[in-house]
């Protein structure tokens, strides 16, 4: 890993100001450690894809290997994909560059960098599209803003559409609703075509199809993690509790993000699962086959965020649950709420979710049948089922970020903000423009969370961490939570980097510190082993 | 640069009917053959590139929510910015197709070094000059009706009574023209001088704008400076949409190049991206409701694709299960 620049350094080097040259002749962009992620391996691209005759190329080389006919590649793919997403060809033919959504990219707020503005990303392909797909543009070329399809344009594309976390905050802003999101995973999909895709994304895609979750982690060793933590729970609580796995006739499915029983602070979230399925007497499962709420197809193309996702339903079926309950992870909701039913649908051999402890049924998911755990635990509380004690938080002065997808492409605001009022006494909002929908991106999303991207990371990381400053320094705020299991990776970098003293939890660590288990001896510590607040000495 | 090209595009523009109509005095080419021409293309065009739209296929509801989802009956869901029901979405489009919702929520980021510190301030001009423009280019518009119909629909006549409220001058001064020059003043000096949108303005950008410019500078000389024979004009569009087209001889060199002027806006209008205007009721993230999880949206094309079956994976995996204690399928 490359490390970044100080702060101070990176903040000096913003600068809003535009060069006075054309956009379309400042190519090919500069390829320099630290703003781009590496490439896929051929095999990678060859096992999952099929993709074949992929070669070695680096982003530094002049020379990327591109298949000998690959305009022709790139123009059969565009017009493939205009035919199948309207929503392609309509954000390719309206946008009259008003300039709204310049500066509502965080990328753009933290690099300056003008082909970060959401309109110009989007320009890099509409370029493409209005000199080889509109009349005007085949006529009027350069007048219409039509240009070529060079090498140079395809770095310009691996450059920018793999520095956009497709967090959608730009559509909000937009008057015709044109989504950057949209744009950018079809340009990944048309880049696919000619063998251009990342390792970082790519790993993990094949071992979620291969193995059952991102990091590889084999059925027998997430056995072991889940033992560790259940030793770790009965240390904490005196209480031993045996998680089922894969466990046939359960009545939900319950399915994780595997960041959360793969590293902290993640794992104490995945603890707060455990504790709070035990406390309730939830008959469920998890499952070693569908171990991955998080589809990172999502980040490569609609056909392989299809296949991933798949396993949902059919492990689902195969042990013959009611309904699917979904961890906190942000993609992943994006995939359940916007794609699944679409995609692997319909479920008909599931039931409409109802909560068994509660009898509340979930008529939201009445088709897709899957619950997302904060509006779970939110009708738990407000059924008061649950003994909760929120002053063992009380050391944490807790903020709370939206992450994108459940934001903009769900709409969960409210859920997770009882379930945290209900289980902490300090509670804090950052400013409102950087919150709800209007939430500002992790900086590290859509599969970007890679080492070698780092500086970009902290720099797209900016908006949100600034804000996180700004309640820190004002309220002392020292724990950011949040819903994201890419969320709970990257932001510790983030904040040590922007704003230290601030740490990151899930929001059900947060119940699982507050939740008061029938039975239990007295605690010490909260999850994480930090004294309770008043067992200090 | 791009600025001075789409100048040059229009000033060509206004020069040909001053030669053509004027110099030459092809009065039926310019007040009869162009505008048929021009209106068939607008018509023609205009259906083509949306029923090229409607071609493409729908694959994913994809709304932008905007506010609060339907869960609870006891959490207030945000009926329009985050839309469950065809009602929802409906109000959701009005509100951004008559009063720029989305642009209302516009706020400008501002770096101060020290610190850092991002702010976000309120930042509603864009969205004013875009609703100056537009709903004066409506109401202009549509006091334009008045040439095409007999009797005149009491409509048109309040209208124009209303624009001219503020009684001002002879011919009585019409606020909606103010008004949209000193939008279009504002949406092409923004272009200008703020170096972000300047970075981003192509040709075609400042061609709409300046062609507006000329039809509206066009007009606006026409009815307070070089007076025209009103009851002339209104003899020769009576004419045209009654497919019975006359040629008056008085109607003067400024009507045909007014009149050009609006055939050529027709003409480009559905090649460009003036086409927003109809565009935006296609936008997938506004005009779907965001009920996927109550109700399956079928994807035309959807089509089978390969997994890693459950089977498969066990038998990779089966001896570790085993040894786990993790239950298997078979043995």
């Amino acid at each position: 890993m490359a490390n970044p620049p100080s702060t101070d350094t990176v903040v000096k080097s913003i600068d809003y100001t535009m060069p006075r040259t054309d956009w379309m002749e400042d190519i090919p962009p500069q390829f320099i450690p630290n703003n781009y992620s590496n490439p896929a391996k051929p095999d990678q691209l060859e096992y999952f894809f099929g993709y074949k005759g992929a070669k070695e190329w680096l982003p530094t080389h002049e020379d990327w290997q591109l298949p000998e006919n690959w305009q022709e590649i790139i123009y059969e793919g565009f017009r493939e994909r205009l035919e199948k997403y309207r929503s392609l060809k309509v954000f390719m033919d309206i946008c009259v560059r008003c300039g709204a959504c310049a500066d509502k990219c965080h990328y753009f707020i933290g690099s300056g960098d003008p082909k970060n503005m959401p309109v110009l990303r989007a320009e890099l392909l509409r370029s493409i599209y209005r000199k080889d797909f509109t009349t005007v543009g085949r006529i009027l070329g350069k007048l219409s803003g039509g240009r070529k399809l060079t090498k140079e344009v395809i770095k310009e594309w691996y450059m920018y559409f793999y520095q956009c976390t497709e967090c959608r905050r730009c559509s909000l802003f937009c008057p015709y609703g044109i989504d950057t999101a949209e744009i950018t995973m079809l340009a990944r999909e048309l880049l696919n075509l000619v063998g251009i895709q990342t390792d970082w994304i790519m790993a993990p895609v094949i071992n979620s199809f291969n193995v059952g979750n991102h990091i590889g982690i084999p059925p027998h060793t997430f056995k072991d993690i889940v033992d560790f933590m259940v030793d770790d729970i009965e240390e904490l609580t005196g209480k031993r509790i045996d998680p089922p796995i894969n466990k046939k006739g359960a009545e939900i499915l319950f399915i994780p993000p595997s960041g959360d029983y793969f590293a902290d602070p993640g794992t104490y979230t995945f603890m707060g699962y455990l504790m709070l399925f035990h406390e309730l007497g939830l008959d469920y499962t998890l499952s070693t086959y569908a171990a991955e709420g998080g589809n990172f197809g999502l980040f490569t193309s609609h056909e392989a965020m299809k296949r991933l996702n798949a396993k949902m339903y059919a492990e689902a079926q195969r042990l013959g649950v009611k309904w699917i309950l979904g961890g906190e992870c942000g993609h992943m909701w994006r995939v359940v709420n916007q794609y699944m039913d679409t995609l692997n649908g319909p479920a008909d051999f599931l039931e409409v979710p109802r909560s068994p402890i509660t009898g509340t049924v979930f008529q939201n998911a009445s088709s897709t049948k899957m619950v997302h755990i904060t509006e779970f635990t939110a009708d738990l509380i407000r059924n008061n089922v649950l003994n909760l004690d929120p002053s063992r938080n009380d050391n944490k002065r807790v903020t709370y970020h939206d992450s994108c997808n459940p934001a903009r492409a769900m709409g969960l605001f409210e859920e997770p903000r009882y379930v945290i009022n209900n289980v902490c006494n300090h509670f804090y909002e950052m400013p409102e423009q950087t919150i709800r929908e209007r939430t500002f991106c992790c900086g590290s999303g859509a599969g970007l969370n890679n080492d070698e991207f780092m500086e970009m990371r902290m720099r797209g990381g900016m908006p949100r961490a600034n804000a996180v400053k700004q309640v820190h320094d004002q309220y002392d705020v020292n724990m950011l939570a949040c819903i994201c299991a890419i969320d709970r990776v990257v932001f510790p970098p983030l904040m040590d980097y922007w704003v230290p003293g601030v740490d990151v939890t899930g929001v059900h660590e947060l119940v699982a510190n507050a939740l008061v288990m029938r039975g239990e001896k007295e605690r010490e510590t909260d999850l994480r082993g930090e004294p309770l607040p008043g067992k200090e000495g | 640069m791009n600025a001075l090209y789409a100048l040059i595009m229009v000033l060509a523009l206004v020069i040909i009917p001053l030669l053509g109509a004027g110099a030459a005095g092809w009065h039926v080419l310019f007040g009869v053959i162009v505008p048929y021409l021009a209106f068939i293309a607008f018509v023609l065009g205009f259906i083509y590139r949306v029923v090229l739209w409607g071609r493409s296929a729908v694959p994913f509801k994809i709304p932008t929510t905007a506010g609060q989802q339907q869960s609870f009956p006891w959490i207030r869901r945000s009926r329009i910015d985050n839309p469950s029901t065809r009602a929802g979405v409906v109000v959701r489009m009005i509100l951004e197709v008559l009063l720029f919702r989305s642009l209302f929520r516009n706020a400008r980021v501002r770096l101060f070094r020290e610190g850092p510190q991002l702010s976000y301030g309120s930042s509603k001009f864009l969205w004013l000059g875009a609703l100056a423009f537009h709903v004066s280019f409506f109401v202009i518009l549509a006091r334009h009706m008045r040439f095409f119909t007999e009797p005149v629909p009491v409509l048109f006549n309040w209208m124009e009574t209303l624009d001219g409220i503020m009684q001002v001058g002879v011919p009585t001064l019409f606020a909606t023209e103010i008004v949209i020059l000193l939008a279009l003043a504002y949406l092409l000096l923004r272009r200008l001088i703020d170096s972000k949108l300047r970075y981003i303005s192509l040709p075609t950008d400042y061609f709409a704008l300046f062609l507006l410019f000329a039809i509206v500078i066009s007009g606006v000389l026409m009815r307070y400076f070089l007076r025209v024979d009103i009851v002339d004009i209104k003899t020769l569009s009576m004419g045209l949409i009654q497919l019975q087209p006359e040629v008056p001889d008085s109607v003067g060199v400024m009507f045909y190049t007014h009149l050009f002027l609006v055939c050529s806006l027709l003409v480009y209008f559905p090649w460009s991206k003036l086409m927003h205007l109809a565009g935006v009721f296609f936008s997938p993230t506004r005009n779907l409701p965001n009920d996927n999880r109550m109700r399956r949206h079928v994807n035309p094309w959807n089509y089978p694709v390969k997994v890693h079956t459950y089977e498969e994976w066990e038998n990779e995996y089966r001896d570790k299960l085993k040894e786990a204690g993790i239950p298997v399928e078979k043995e």
